[in-house]
């Protein structure tokens, strides 16, 4: 990506807080991604990580106390952290579409998907009833609803899954948005559905130039779909990078941790790869390094001071001791 | 070997008809919905066999069944030559159950929270009249908890650690087999990671027999050493793991190959599968895969395939080879 292009979306050093009786709580800790347009960024992580709460910061569905506490989020060349709630309104739907994991509670089950397509369509784009029945025809085509001049006024709980999961990515792209947040698109669906799913999203993608956070945990959904991806743990940003060289040379003990315990990387072998114990509270994060604890390079540095940041490291992995590629397969 | 648990032309039948009057007005017939149709397959002591398939394909009812949580419609289970639906001796089906434990999905929802876990690890055996005598503490340590946490509520637990307390109940009745229903599926990659190594672990100490289900193929492959694969109901290809991930026979198994996410598939452009699964209600005639089937022929909207043995592996299609 060139750096003279402008990022369809741009967050910096971006902090969430929720207070609570025992103290102030981060769920998200200076975080920093640019997503360009018509690519699409992959955020891991296991669950606590920050990974959602990072996308509903940026489209303002924090629900309260959770609030912004710092830090920068630019949408296409503005700055929308600081927008009052009927702004912020505006531009959700129009230039930032959503898909959630369950497509049943996204949808409306008294209405007809046509008519929830046309109102979305008519608020956002300024036309007609007509035109706008029109355009939500040919959304559903556009997804892969077969019959869909018929199926428009077919309410949810008449498609299955998968259907319905088109439905509502029809639904975040009918407004033309330029950036689409997916926060676990296809975790409930079947393998056979979730890779037509994946397909789908990458073609609109490809063919609109629209920019995508993909939010997930599956690794192989990340490697599939994803053009960069960034890993996140205990709410801060553990390291970011091209797809592929983050997934096949780690430079973050996490990540190569992670990476190494998913069954494929283990194949043949008896034993998984494990990493021991599990991702500290929000409450009671280990200081310096919140990966420090359970991390095999751990030294003294880490477990004092200030967190690494990806700035202040070189740019690509929050560890003050990154796996060196070269130097590990000559170990 | 000798095969632990043996399972013959196993169906199940769930009515999910609108209840009568509703039937009555609307004059609807009633609706059956075939969720395991015919499915036959032994398992051998101290292996570990795993069902694969999509959601609705019935790898949780065949499970149930095993357990006996569910009665079979047609067929029988039979458990070291016990057939539990049959068996009319209480003490012979008493000791067949004993041997057989079960862990779920959710290890939120399968552990009860007004209760200590050191009373849900014993409840197997108090409820058999047995003594605990310390048995929760050893079997905390032994699934990587601490013994003090007996006295603890489930809620004091992550996700990871209540899996632990589950395996641990299920282990208390020294059980030869456990039937484990998608017991990674709610958890974290590196948590995952966790749990399956200690299954493996616990299954070479007692030498257990797994019956794993699983959507997640690349766990069945971690963990099995014989996988049948369903479609809709119906066992569809069944090999050992090697000779499966090899050379998968059947076009729905190809397919379902396929469509799984790789590791190593950086922007892999693959033609995504046609159709979903279709209505269990209403099955397809014949092959129950042939409108999405690639290779369909005219004979296999006709004829149900039967399982025949392809080079070791057996497979219910007309065409493999």
């Amino acid at each position: 990506m060139s750096e003279s292009m402008q990022p369809t979306l741009s967050i910096r050093k971006l902090v969430v807080e929720i207070p609570t009786r025992h103290g102030i709580l981060r769920p998200v800790d200076q975080v920093s991604y640019d997503i360009q347009p018509g690519e699409i960024l992959g955020v891991v992580g296991e669950s606590g990580a920050g990974k959602s709460m990072a996308g509903n910061a940026v489209i303002g569905l924090l629900s309260p106390p959770a609030h912004i506490a710092g830090g920068e989020v630019w949408l296409n060349g503005n700055r929308i952290d600081n927008l009052s709630r009927s702004q912020m309104r505006r531009k959700r739907g129009r230039e930032v579409g959503m898909v959630f994991q369950d497509p049943l509670t996204s949808l409306n089950p008294l209405l007809p998907i046509g008519d929830q397509l046309s109102e979305t369509i008519i608020e956002h784009l300024n036309v007609g009833k007509s035109e706008a029945r029109r355009r939500a025809i040919a959304a559903l085509e556009e997804v892969g609803i077969p019959a869909a001049a018929e199926r428009v006024d077919s309410y949810p709980h008449e498609f299955s899954g998968g259907m319905r999961q088109r439905v509502v990515i029809a639904l975040a792209l009918c407004a033309e948005p330029t950036l689409v947040i997916a926060d676990e698109p296809t975790t409930a669906l079947d393998v056979s559905v979730q890779a037509q799913i994946i397909a789908l999203l990458r073609r609109l993608c490809r063919e609109r130039g629209t920019a995508v956070m993909l939010v997930t945990h599956d690794m192989g959904v990340i490697a599939e779909a994803a053009d960069r991806v960034a890993v996140m743990y205990a709410g801060r940003l553990a390291e970011i990078g091209p797809v592929r060289e983050v997934l096949t040379a780690p430079r973050h003990p996490y990540t190569a941790g992670l990476m190494a315990s998913t069954p494929l990387a283990s194949q043949g072998k008896r034993r998984l790869n494990q990493i021991p114990g599990s991702m500290p509270r929000l409450g009671a994060l280990p200081e310096g390094c919140a990966f420090h604890p359970r991390c095999p390079r751990a030294a003294a540095r880490c477990a004092a001071g200030d967190s690494p940041h990806i700035d202040s490291c070189d740019g690509r992995a929050a560890c003050w001791f990154p796996i060196d590629a070269s130097a590990k397969e000559s170990a | 070997m000798t095969a632990l648990v043996r399972i013959s032309g196993l169906s199940r039948v769930f009515d999910v008809s609108k209840p009568l009057l509703n039937r009555l007005i609307e004059r609807l017939p009633k609706a059956m919905l075939t969720a395991v149709s015919d499915v036959s397959l032994e398992i051998e002591e101290r292996t570990v066999y795993a069902l694969v398939g999509e959601s609705g394909s019935g790898k949780s009812t065949i499970g149930k069944m095993v357990v006996g949580l569910l009665p079979p419609s047609e067929g029988a289970v039979e458990i070291d030559g016990i057939d539990l639906a049959s068996e009319t001796d209480a003490q012979k089906i008493d000791a067949a159950r004993s041997e057989i434990q079960m862990i779920f999905q959710d290890p939120f929802a399968s552990l009860n929270p007004r209760w200590r876990v050191r009373d849900i690890i014993n409840e197997p055996v108090t409820a058999r009249g047995g003594k605990a005598n310390g048995l929760a503490e050893r079997l905390l340590d032994q699934v990587g908890l601490n013994a003090a946490d007996a006295a603890k509520y489930p809620h004091e637990f992550s996700g990871g650690q209540r899996q632990r307390i589950c395996i641990a109940r299920a282990l208390a009745s020294q059980p030869r087999m456990i039937v484990c229903d998608e017991p990674t599926s709610a958890l974290d990659v590196s948590v995952q990671a966790q749990v399956l190594n200690l299954m493996s672990d616990l299954q070479e100490e007692f030498g257990l027999t797994y019956l794993f289900i699983s959507h997640d193929l690349t766990v069945v492959q971690h963990m099995a050493d014989r996988i049948g694969v369903l479609y809709l109901g119906r066992l569809v290809e069944e090999a050992a793991a090697d000779a499966l991930f090899e050379t998968p026979r059947h076009p729905y198994t190809q397919m379902l190959f396929a469509a799984a996410p790789k590791m190593d598939g950086f922007g892999r452009e693959v033609e995504p599968p046609k159709g979903e699964i279709p209505d269990p209600i209403s099955p397809p005639s014949g092959c129950a895969f042939h409108p999405r089937c690639p290779i369909a022929v005219d004979r296999c909207s006709r004829e149900r395939p039967e399982m025949r043995q392809v080079h070791g592996t057996r497979v219910a299609c007309h065409l493999a080879e």
